[in-house]
């Protein structure tokens, strides 16, 4: 899992049919200076995460396990809002 | 697995229904001679670990999600799974 700030969202109309009504969200990964770290890329939310928010994502095959469908093709998803920068407790 | 130090902890109230109860720490990636390296990254705390602990990261899901929270099949990628008392290194005792 790794931190990561929502900046976008993506539109795709033609899509696996266990996508459908999943919101696909453009995330910068950050470090743990919360300062941005590697290539944005296309997560899908579950947990009705904003434009703008801290989340946390978790990667691989473990992605798809929030779902009710464990074939949802992904391999990145969003598990969790951290509260706010402040709760982010970094020595 | 990967060689970490605790540096932090996160708060999050909105998340996944298997996160309730655990510890999501921040973790900083080292190399074995301590020094840090450009990763870092979140796991579960499936072992009681604290900030400043060099502990070992197990990156894959099936026994991240076992190990911390007892059930595989959680949405889990990453859990500390043992706190490092020393790292012995053959250059150490060239």
């Amino acid at each position: 899992m790794q931190l990561a700030r929502v900046i976008g969202t993506v539109v795709a109309t033609v899509k696996n049919e266990s996508l459908g009504g999943r919101k696909l969200l453009v995330v910068q990964t950050l470090d743990r200076n919360l300062k941005e770290s590697g290539k944005p890329m296309v997560a899908i939310d579950s947990v009705g995460a904003g434009v703008g928010e801290l989340v946390f994502w978790c990667r691989g095959k473990e992605a798809s396990f929030p779902f009710k469908r464990e074939d949802t093709p992904t391999d990145c998803t969003i598990i969790g809002i951290v509260d706010s920068e402040a709760h982010v407790t970094n020595k | 697995m990967i060689l970490a130090r605790v540096v932090g902890n996160i708060v999050a109230t909105q998340k996944n229904v298997r996160y309730e109860n655990a510890r999501v720490m921040l973790c900083q990636q080292i190399t074995p001679e301590g020094e840090d390296t450009n990763y870092s990254c979140l796991a579960l705390d499936a072992v009681d670990s604290g900030v400043g602990d060099t502990v070992l990261i197990v990156q894959e899901g099936w026994s991240a999600s076992t190990a911390s929270t007892g059930k595989a099949g959680a949405a889990i990628d990453s859990a500390i799974v043992g706190v490092v008392d020393h790292i012995d290194l053959l250059a150490d005792e060239l």
